[in-house]
């Protein structure tokens, strides 16, 4: 069985048995990448676009490998950043893949809602590789992906995602994805980089690090961009690590077992230290092995495995 | 000599104390006789009975975009839009290209409006040069050519010097200086209303803050220079409190609040899949702030219902929600869903309703209201409270279509528009051309 969609836009409309699906058809697909030969011919034929209008080498290669793995042809086509404003527009963008045929578009945008607006006109399926300040589902995927990894489960947790919140597509895709199993959310981070409303979804928001972090099992550190001190949403990337940096002490309040997370990449010394990035507590490599299992199990569910259909 | 009687419609004109069943005699352009049985063989006759006949309505807040922009909506199409939606007037805001900030340029919608307008056209000017924000514009000569207000719309205006001489200045021409109130460094160029939904929908949020600071300045300049401040498109409910408390004092300010504002909030937008016919500036608010603007605009805090009627065309909102222009079309939707949304629901009077959409309007440029009295200028909108009808793009006859409300089903229309004594609209359809 496959997913009953064709696209792939966010956490939020996704179900816990989709989820679950996702996530066991991850694990086959994390064996695939342990083995010597790491290609199998599922997705022979079929024509995958990366169509990033931002620049992110990490997501792209997580995303490109997973299709070179399952045999599809990828092409990436770049978008200047000022293409969005000026030049082709998203929606002769759309029209063009149409005719060319592509199966499935990866889209990076900054815009929250352009893949929303290219899964509407295209037949061929979207995957959403991250869309402004609203979701980031494959990367929210493989949080949880190595969250059950490590915890055996995803529910009965109290997990905190520390920093930049408002900004995140990061944040918003975890969050959402921990609520569908009742884990208990929290969020922490300046009071100028967190977002109106969270409460009301039945996220705890706090701007005491501590309190969130106490009896923490997963601590989820957001990459913080430094750009937003000029800003002035913060005074000083010192005084961000001061209060908000990821530290062996802080995470003394944690469980025992506490596991870390960050999306990379790390700002050492600023939002976490290397200390705790180095440590057996963080799984952000393992982050990046399942990244590539995730993006394979869905282009899989969404291409191969049925269900392509509306 | 044309004549036009309306037959057997409720008159009412809450201003002049009219609330009867009669007949209404138009003579050339002036209501000549109101009484029961009127006959007349030589006037057309338009059977007005189930129906409401008011004064004519009058829109404060109109984007022409003639000249520069033809192709999203001009003079012609515009008020053909308006005499659709039951409007006599509109006002025409200056944000054109180039900027209407010169007598020569006032005269130039007056004069193309005579030859092409289906219903009154007054323009206003702009506040300072250009829009730019810096350099008074020459008030006094576009008042002289027929400007009936200042705005900088499209603009805040930023500097509040600027505004303050402005108030100051336009005062001593008896007109209002209509402000769009936008701190930008709080709007920062969001998408919508700064709350739960922008967070859910991930989309750039627009404090109201933005609004509510740039409304207490307005009126504390306003109050300090004894000049008429208007505010455009209120769209929050501490605007509404500021507004309700300098009027108190005394202080000469006068509101508006759009149909989209009174009807629809960002619930709505994030319901909407990120439909840009749902982007504005202001951007719909929260329930909350659509409660009490609706309190607001019953109790006459906030004067006048206008529609900022935006067209753009499908190019500009075919585009990212974060990258579309903001802006939604108003004028052929206004009266529905004023009455659908408020009127049928018990929320605002019908009285209230034609104060806020045909007295106050003209009130606030200090015109001489139109009325249902004999003598007065033949201005006249006839409402169809029952009417059930779905908004749709094929009917509509502005160049633009960007409405949130299509496919909606309204209650309530206008049934006809009669504008100095001609019939313009009858039943939706358009008269007279
Ligand atoms: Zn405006």
């Amino acid at each position: 069985m496959g997913l009953r969609r064709k696209d792939l836009l966010g956490l939020q409309d996704l179900t816990r048995e989709e989820i679950d699906l996702i996530l066991d058809t991850a694990e086959s697909m994390r064996e695939i990448i342990d083995r010597p030969v790491k290609k199998v011919p599922t997705l022979r034929g079929k024509v995958i676009v990366n169509l990033f209008y931002e620049p992110s080498t990490r997501t792209r290669n997580s995303f490109e490998l997973a299709a070179k793995y399952l045999s599809a042809d990828v092409q990436s086509v770049a978008v200047a950043q000022s293409s969005v404003q000026k030049g082709e527009t998203l929606l002769d963008t759309a029209r063009n893949l149409e005719v060319m045929g592509a199966d499935l578009v990866i889209m990076r945008h900054s815009e929250g809602g352009a893949p929303h607006f290219l899964a509407r006109r295209l037949r061929a399926g979207v995957v959403n590789a991250g869309d402004g300040i609203h979701e980031h589902p494959t990367q929210g995927l493989l949080d949880l992906f190595t969250i059950r990894r490590r915890k055996g489960r995803l529910s009965g947790l109290k997990v905190a995602i520390v920093g930049d919140i408002l900004h995140s597509r990061v944040a918003r895709s975890n969050i959402w994805g921990l609520l569908k199993y009742g884990s208990e959310v929290w969020v922490a981070g300046p009071a100028t980089l967190l977002p109106p409303g969270l409460e009301a979804l039945g996220v705890h928001v706090t701007h005491d690090l501590d309190e969130a972090l106490d009896g923490a099992d997963v601590v989820n550190v957001l990459r913080i961009q430094l750009e937003r001190q000029q800003k002035g949403l913060f005074p000083s990337v010192h005084e961000y690590a001061r209060f908000w940096g990821i530290t062996p002490q802080r995470l003394a309040a944690c469980k025992e077992d506490v596991l870390v997370l960050h999306p990379g990449p790390m700002n050492r010394g600023v939002e976490i230290t290397s200390e705790v990035a180095d440590s057996h507590r963080a799984a952000i490599l393992e982050q990046v092995t399942g990244g590539v299992a995730v993006r394979m199990a869905v282009l899989y569910l969404l291409l191969g495995g049925g269900g392509t259909g509306e | 000599m044309s004549k036009l009687l309306l037959k057997g419609g409720r008159l009412l004109d809450p201003r002049a104390g009219v609330d009867r069943v009669a007949d209404v005699l138009i003579t050339d352009t002036v209501i000549a006789a109101i009484g029961e049985d009127l006959t007349d063989p030589a006037a057309r006759v338009v059977d007005c009975r189930g129906l409401v006949v008011t004064p004519g309505f009058i829109d404060l807040h109109v984007h022409l975009r003639e000249p520069g922009e033809e192709w999203k909506e001009d003079i012609a199409s515009g008020t053909r839009a308006a005499a659709r939606g039951g409007f006599v007037a509109v006002c025409a805001v200056p944000n054109t290209r180039p900027v209407i900030d010169n007598a020569a340029l006032v005269r130039f919608v007056v004069e193309k409006a005579a030859r092409e307008a289906a219903v009154k056209v007054w323009p206003y000017g702009a506040v300072t040069k250009g829009q730019k924000g810096e350099e008074l514009a020459e008030l006094g000569e576009m008042a002289a050519a027929g400007a009936v207000g200042f705005t900088d719309d499209g603009h805040p205006i930023e500097r509040a010097e600027v505004m303050r001489l402005a108030l100051l200045y336009a005062r001593q021409f008896g007109r209002p200086v209509l402000d769009h109130a936008e701190d930008r460094s709080l709007s920062q160029d969001g998408a919508m209303h700064y709350g739960r939904f922008s967070t859910l929908a991930g989309l750039r949020g627009y404090d109201p803050l933005a609004e509510e600071v740039h409304v207490a300045r307005d009126v504390l300049l306003a109050e300090a220079t004894g000049g008429h401040v208007h505010i455009m498109h209120v769209s929050t409910a501490r605007s509404v409190e500021i507004i309700r408390q300098a009027k108190a004092r005394g202080v000469r300010v006068t509101a508006e609040v759009t149909p989209h504002h009174l009807a629809l909030t960002d619930e709505d937008v994030a319901g909407s899949g990120y439909d840009t016919n749902f982007k504005m500036n202001p951007p719909l608010r929260s329930a909350e702030d659509r409660e009490a603007l609706i309190a607001g605009l019953a109790d006459g805090t906030i004067d006048c219902v206008a529609t900022d009627h935006a067209p753009h065309h499908r190019d500009d909102k075919e585009v990212e929600f974060g990258l579309a222009k903001n802006g939604v079309v108003g004028l052929e939707t206004a009266v529905g869903v004023v009455l659908d949304a408020l009127v049928r629901t018990g929320r605002l009077s019908l009285e209230r309703m034609i104060l806020a959409m045909s007295t106050r309007p003209a009130e606030v440029l200090g015109l001489r209201p139109p009325s249902l009295r004999v003598g007065a200028e033949a201005d006249v909108t006839v409402l169809d409270l029952e009417k059930r009808w779905i908004v749709r793009a094929e009917d509509m006859v502005s160049r633009s279509r960007n409405s949130p409300f299509l496919g909606r089903e309204l209650v309530g229309a206008p049934a006809a528009t009669v504008v100095s004594g001609r019939l313009v609209m009858e039943g939706g359809r358009l008269v007279g051309w």
